[in-house]
């Protein structure tokens, strides 16, 4: 418990040391504050463009959990039909490839073409980023698992589905969570992203994305701050929730989550 | 007793495995198992035992030769058959209880009948005090003894042990094999044993048979007419120390071949 005070205070000092050497840096230098705004600049702007911000933040939030759900959901559903067989795999598994390693910035405004811009296309745009590590990372925990724990089912007869229900899937549940938690990280990038794209999902409002490129049109590089600190936090606690989900899924029997406790 | 033993429960008929195009695991073994009867494998790698197991089995087949246990093809007789593997193949998020009774699950085993067979069994072999534990708090021990009680958690005949205590010290290795036996004497099953050391051999078994390698043969058959209860004197006794120095020397003839 010590320690962990201790490396607690550690961050925050480092962190008031950042800032302090920032605002010392704007008092030495003198910069305009559309170029570097100091850090009680960006402070202001946080307070009186609160609910501005916050409404960025939500549909943001909304869209990057929106698309991690469903990658999760049709990750798992393709790396089930992956586990079935090797020559599936090896038909298939190329495009997961693919799907991880095409430019999102390209692709992104193909799929608001197609799809037309809007709340529902920015969380395809997160859906498409999420998918790959789910799928790679679910087909390995599915397909890893030790010879002599088959053939103890085979012994006892269990059916094809028994051997999916009571070994392969939990045996994949630690695999998916470190799917899951690339995922979340890149959800959110994902969205902002499409946002970057999509314009205005309402009329009148958009997400971290669009408001940061309103923002930078305005040269509000005050506020433009505020948002980049916004989706850098909102990236953060995506990764620490499902940390924290791991860690109460899988803490009584895993060693990966364990260790988060022993510390 | 003696009649018992003579009525076979597993038997070999000339059986030959090969992979692919490799030279013969095993070549032409005869053998024949009774009802009651502890046998132990024992040979120098190679030589085909665990191989002998998973035909017995029936999670490989043979290249050629016939397998009867209880009089049926040895995937027919799997509900009359437990298999312990070397590891303890726990699944490591059920706790003891439900690994115990994993077995049970799987032949559809209603959940109350469940219940009382796994406490009866954790009573048994000495686990109920972490009954709710996960294999991950277990020492290597506990957790052999998790997986002998799961396997017999089913009510086997025949039960396959490929070296199950093979990773453990010394010391927990001669509890169990007390143990072991114990059960045996509760239970009535019969056991084919694969190890590498004579003395769990000598200790555990009525007979003992001694394999060469290349290709996998049955080099000598030992029978192994130590008096049962077997305790931890048994070791010490004149007789045990004589058939482990023939074993060994059997054994020593199949390495120099």
């Amino acid at each position: 418990m010590k320690k962990y005070v201790v490396t607690l205070l550690n961050a925050v000092a480092v962190f008031a040391g950042l800032l302090l050497l920032w605002q010392a840096l704007d008092l030495i230098l003198h910069l305009p504050p559309y170029m570097l705004p100091p850090p009680l600049a960006v402070g202001k702007a946080v307070v009186a463009r609160f609910p501005s911000l916050m409404t960025s933040l939500a549909i943001t939030s909304e869209e990057a959990a929106g698309g991690l759900a469903a990658s999760i959901v049709v990750g798992m559903l393709i790396a089930l039909i992956f586990a079935q067989s090797r020559w599936i795999r090896r038909m298939l598994y190329p495009y997961t490839i693919l799907l991880q390693t095409v430019p999102i910035v390209a692709v992104a405004p193909l799929i608001l073409m197609w799809v037309g811009p809007g709340t529902l296309s920015v969380t395809l745009v997160a859906f498409i980023i999420c998918l790959a590590p789910i799928i790679a990372n679910t087909t390995q925990g599915l397909i890893s698992v030790e010879p002599n724990l088959i053939h103890l089912f085979l012994m006892h007869n269990a059916s094809r589905l028994q051997i999916l229900t009571r070994l392969r899937l939990p045996h994949a549940v630690p695999s998916l969570f470190v799917g899951i938690r690339i995922a979340a990280g890149i959800s959110v990038i994902g969205a902002i992203t499409g946002e970057l794209f999509a314009g205005s999902s309402r009329v009148g409002e958009g997400g971290l994305g669009y408001s940061i490129l309103y923002a930078s049109a305005q040269l509000q590089t005050d506020y433009l701050f505020a948002l980049v600190l916004a989706a850098t936090v909102l990236g953060f606690a995506f990764f620490f929730l499902v940390m924290f989900l791991e860690w109460y899924f899988l803490h009584n029997w895993h060693e990966s989550a364990r260790s988060m406790t022993d510390e | 007793m003696s009649a018992e033993l003579r009525v076979p429960q597993v038997t070999l008929t000339g059986v030959t495995k090969t992979y692919g195009s490799n030279p013969p695991v095993l070549q032409q073994i005869d053998l024949t198992i009774a009802k009651g009867e502890f046998v132990s494998l024992i040979g120098p790698s190679g030589c085909g035992k665990s191989t002998l197991l998973k035909l017995v089995s029936g999670l490989t087949n043979a290249t050629s030769g016939a397998i009867l246990v209880d009089g049926m093809t040895p995937v027919n007789a799997r509900e009359t058959i437990s298999y312990i593997f070397q590891d303890a193949t726990l699944l490591p998020w059920r706790t003891v209880t439900s690994n115990v009774g994993l077995g049970l699950e799987l032949e559809h085993v209603s959940r109350e009948t469940r219940k009382e067979k796994v406490q009866s069994l954790l009573e048994l072999v000495g686990l109920t005090h972490v009954a709710r534990s996960y294999p991950r708090q277990l020492s290597g021990g506990m957790k052999m003894r998790v997986s002998v009680a799961r396997a017999l958690a089913t009510r086997p005949r025949l039960l396959l042990m490929d070296e199950p205590f093979g990773a453990l010290d010394e010391m927990t290795r001669d509890r169990l094999n007390e143990e072991l036996l114990r059960l045996r004497a509760e239970q009535d099953w019969t056991a084919i044993f694969v190890t590498h050391s004579v003395a769990e051999a000598v200790f555990l078994s009525t007979r003992v048979i001694v394999l060469a390698p290349s290709p996998g043969r049955i080099a000598q058959e030992i029978p192994i007419d130590l008096p049962f209860p077997r305790t931890g004197e048994t070791r010490e006794s004149p007789q045990f120390e004589s058939l482990v120095t023939e074993i060994s020397r059997a054994l020593r003839g199949v390495h120099a071949a």
